[in-house]
């Protein structure tokens, strides 16, 4: 889909950025290995705006390998840095030696809780987590101490050497016992992080057919395959510059400051090269830990968690116990929904706030429910920290809602996609929350796209299309076939009030004679492809085709995280609103030149143009002038905090819709599973990219089916039991099926382009419709996710 | 111990330690950090490299074991700047996003074609099972590979 006219052999989406071992030109000296920086620069002429499936700007350092994770960055005479952690989930520190770690050869420093200069502690929503722990620790993990060496076995030989002296404590890991009144509390304020109330309509509605059912959801681990890696360059005044693979370098850059008890203009971060995040890495892992190390020992230390330690490292989804009953009419109408819903926090808050509140503003489901209760409550333990992970509290809230409507169709003897399409949302219905929906809301249409898609065929003999595969475990005995399906929705962008904003500084001027762009935020690409979408808008916008986008990092304002689905709105907005700015000024320059009226003046293929006449001139014989440079701070329309009592208020700016069909052979006696289809259905608003939005929804679609077969990470007396990829399984190539998917573009009107959220909406639904589909296989009520064979083929 | 081996076509002569895994030697020694560690248990794939045409995992092979041999990363595919074919795909067909897997899938999927060339659908799942991707749902990886064969055809054929 990109336009013609291009040179051979040139990519229009390779403008310049990511270089690898790049020197960042503003810093010569100062720059590792590795460091993002300004690469090739394609000719002009390149249309390869909104709407069309142009390359990734990074994709070809990317296969070539050149592309600099933070795990790649290298500077001559860096130390390493490694962490020690607590190995109980609940003790009091009694001392810390480090004598002999720090008498080791080749060590630099070995830091404590005492050696943390500002507030030793940080948090997004609470700062209630310790930098390192100083008097207790809360979950097992939890960094107690710092070691820079020379060698990163060097560092984590001293490490071993200091002496904690722990008394251990019992501790607190059921979330529903946590919040007992003489239950131990972990923190000043108790164990309770937040209580959602949701009260809207009778609060004792009755109904001809009710069902109950109480779910499990596990917790998830994000599994970026990239483990948290950065390096910390002290600038030798006092500051230091930190790069690091990161979702947003300014809330990061506050907690950092706050710790290291520095201004911002001392404390720089540069975004390294993401391999992936998911939430995951929305909370600081080692950011102050780095920057510590680099301060005390004035040399650059770089810091790379394994992969064990990166299940340590980072918070993970939380797991939800819910308690969920429906009622409806006989003719199959919604009448009431009442949940309770628990969700274990783990020892520190982290985005337990924001996740409590999808969970229970949209713990109704995408569906018009007249009369709606929840309580949803988010809960301190001594379990691992539970925070962001992709579709937070909607994901889990799903596979509650979405197995109720199956038994309410059951109950009520009707098809259960009828059911759904009946009560699905729409344009102009109201949710729990008051909040009317005011753009395309199309629950019924997605449910009846997938639906309608073909069904993969009937099951082959071959063993290796069968559960179980080469294990030779069955040659289609016992083996079921069920068909389900599921539909979900979340919000995009930061709700309840929070002022959601990014930060955009375009600049277009003559560059070797030819008008060239260069658009500068501090959006942290980490796969998703938000450097293209920068790209595209600005080719749209400004009819330039080359265009550059600056590494990311804070000498520009904030753009919010990259999470919540909200990038390509907010900070796609923010670069659009740039590139107006910018074209006005440039206009203007027409104007003053103006021989004659023209109306329509706009900018295209390099041109600017004008109704009823030719081209005006090229856009570069503006730009004589001098460059045009605009920064533009961009918000969407302003949410509300919810009332506290009853849950009412305008909470969350859009809702992003998707709907599964899933296909699943079963073994039952053995309770393998084999997804063999997870067909969806997907609202885009405006797909600014189709072949990116494509790859959004099939990689979110199959971590749904990881969560929903899969994965886990199990905790035992708040201890991890399977830090590792040979015991955490995630979907490999054969697990996840080919992928049909059906993007539609109803446009948002108050969104830029029209466009919705596309990242997190095939991450709820997906998961919910492959155990409906096991469940109409199985005929096993499945109440707990991850599905695992004990579920199938155990007792009943 | 000293080693001798052949990496992206330059002969490298290098004392190291008897334990060092090819992929640390590839990392720290040698500077090429295509080959990503993403596990430290064999489970992801993202340090595959080619050894002696065949695709093996980096972190699960020592260096001492590659002596004599040839090795060849994702940096030492290009010639000329010219892309391999299947790095072509990878671009063309989106098959990647965060990019962490890509270096390893891309020698999983060159290997896999060198000793077929003419997968199905199935038979490239089935080659690259031990390398993971956590961004894509590995349907464009799929068709990445698929379409790398079909070039390599009509390369052929014209």
């Amino acid at each position: 889909m990109t336009t013609s006219g291009r040179e051979p052999g040139r990519e229009p989406g390779q403008s310049g950025l990511l270089a690898p071992a790049g020197r960042a030109p503003s810093r010569p000296r100062r720059a590792p290995d590795g460091v993002p920086a300004e690469a090739d620069r394609p000719g002009a002429g390149e249309t390869a705006g909104i709407g069309t499936s142009v390359r990734r700007p990074d994709g070809r350092l990317k296969v070539t390998g050149e592309f600099a994770y933070g795990s790649d960055l290298w500077m001559d005479g860096m130390l390493w840095g490694v962490t020690l952690r607590s190995p109980h989930p609940h003790a009091r520190i009694r001392s810390v030696q480090i004598g002999e770690a720090l008498a080791t050869t080749g060590v630099h420093a070995v830091l404590t809780s005492a050696d943390v200069p500002g507030q030793n502690a940080y948090g997004l929503e609470h700062a209630d987590q310790p930098v390192l722990a100083a008097d207790l620790v809360r979950y097992a993990g939890e960094p107690v101490a710092l070691v820079a060496a020379d060698h990163p076995e060097t560092a984590r030989l001293a490490a071993s050497r200091i002496m904690v002296d722990y008394e251990v404590l019992p501790p607190v890991t059921d979330p529903v016992a946590a919040l007992a009144p003489d239950a131990p509390a972990l923190h000043p304020g108790g164990n309770l992080v937040r209580h959602l109330k949701i009260r809207k309509g009778d609060p004792e509605p009755t109904a001809d057919v009710v069902v109950a059912g109480s779910y499990q959801i596990g917790m998830q681990d994000q599994a970026f395959l990239g483990p948290e890696a950065g390096l910390a360059v002290p600038d030798g005044a006092g500051g230091v510059e930190l790069f690091v693979s990161t979702q947003w370098l300014h809330v990061d850059q506050r907690q950092i400051c706050a710790a290291l008890g520095l201004p911002a203009e001392r404390v720089r971060l540069v975004l390294a090269g993401v391999g992936g995040a998911f939430g995951g890495r929305e909370d600081l892992s080692m950011h102050v830990h780095a920057c510590l190390l680099a301060l005390h020992t004035g040399k650059p230390v770089k810091m790379v968690y394994s992969r064990e330690e990166s299940f340590f490292g980072h918070v993970h989804r939380h797991p939800v116990w819910i308690d969920y009953e429906h009622g409806a009419s006989s003719d199959g109408t919604l009448v009431y929904v009442t949940a309770t819903m628990h969700l274990d926090g783990g020892a520190y808050a982290s985005s337990t706030p924001a996740v409590v509140g999808n969970a229970g503003t949209m713990g109704a489901g995408p569906y018009v429910v007249p009369n709606v209760r929840i309580d949803a409550y988010g809960v301190y333990t001594n379990n691992p920290p539970c925070g962001a992970m992709r579709g937070f509290g909607s994901v889990q809230a799903a596979f509650g809602y979405e197995a109720q409507m199956d038994k309410l169709a059951a109950a009520l003897g009707m098809d259960p996609v009828e059911f759904r399409c009946k009560n699905a949302m729409r344009m102009g219905s109201e949710g729990p929350t008051g909040q009317v929906l005011d753009s395309p809301a199309p629950v019924a249409e997605l449910l009846r796209r997938v639906q309608r898609m073909p069904l993969p065929e009937s099951g082959s003999a071959d063993l290796r299309s069968l559960p179980g595969g080469v294990g030779n475990t069955t040659h289609g005995e016992g083996i079921v076939r069920g068909i389900g399906y599921a539909v979900g929705y979340k919000n995009v962008g930061f709700s309840e009030g929070f002022d959601d904003y990014s930060t955009a500084r375009v600049r277009l001027e003559l560059t070797g004679g030819e008008p060239v762009v260069t658009v500068h935020t501090a959006a942290a690409e980490v796969g998703q492809g938000l450097v293209t979408i920068e790209q595209q808008i600005c080719r749209t916008e400004l009819g330039v085709g080359t265009v550059v986008v600056v590494p990311k990092d804070t000498s520009v304002g904030s753009a919010g995280s990259t999470s919540a689905s909200r990038q390509t709105y907010v900070t796609g907005g923010a670069v659009k609103a740039a590139c107006e700015a910018v074209r006005e000024r440039l206009l203007a320059r027409v104007r003053e030149r103006g021989e004659r009226e023209l109306a329509g003046l706009r900018l295209a293929d390099g041109l600017v143009l004008a109704d009823g006449a030719g081209p005006v001139g090229a856009i570069g014989e503006f730009l004589d002038a001098g460059p045009i440079e605009e920064t533009v701070q961009w918000r969407h329309r302003p949410t509300q905090p919810i009332d506290p009592e009853t849950g009412q208020g305008f909470a969350h700016v859009q809702y992003a819709f998707a709907a599964h069909r899933a296909v699943v052979d079963v073994d039952t006696e053995l309770g393998l599973v084999k997804v063999v289809a997870l067909d969806c259905a997907q609202d885009v608003g405006r797909a600014l990219n189709p072949q990116a939005v494509v790859g959004q929804i099939q990689g979110g679609s199959a971590q749904g089916l990881g969560l929903a077969v899969m994965e886990e990470i199990q905790v035992r007396d708040g201890l991890i039991a399977n830090p590792s990829f040979t015991d955490y399984l995630i979907p490999t190539i054969l697990d996840v099926p080919p992928m049909r998917i059906d993007v539609l573009e109803y446009p948002d009107p108050h969104a830029p382009y029209g466009v919705r959220g596309v990242g997190e909406p095939p991450t709820i639904s997906s998961g919910p419709a492959v155990v409906a589909a096991i469940r109409a296989a199985t005929g096993r009520d499945l109440a707990r996710v991850p599905v695992r064979p004990e579920h199938i083929a155990g007792p009943a | 111990m000293q080693v001798e081996l052949t990496v992206n076509g330059e002969r490298r002569s290098d004392e190291v330690e008897p334990r060092m895994l090819l992929v640390h030697y590839l990392r720290d020694v040698c500077g090429l950090r295509a080959a990503n560690v993403g596990c430290d248990t064999t489970s992801c794939g993202a340090c595959t490299v080619l050894l002696n045409g065949e695709s093996v995992k980096s972190c699960t092979v020592l260096v001492a074991q590659a002596a004599g041999q040839e090795v060849i990363t994702t940096e030492g595919l290009a010639s000329d700047g010219e892309l391999h074919p299947v790095q072509r795909a990878f671009r063309a067909e989106h098959g990647l996003q965060c990019g962490f897997c890509t270096p390893g899938m891309v020698m999983a999927a060159i290997g896999l074609l060198a000793e077929n060339p003419h997968p199905t659908e199935r038979e490239v799942r089935e080659g690259l099972e031990g390398n993971l991707c956590r961004c894509t749902g590995y349907h464009n990886i799929v068709r990445a590979v698929l379409a790398a064969a079909r070039e390599a055809d009509a390369e052929v054929t014209a």
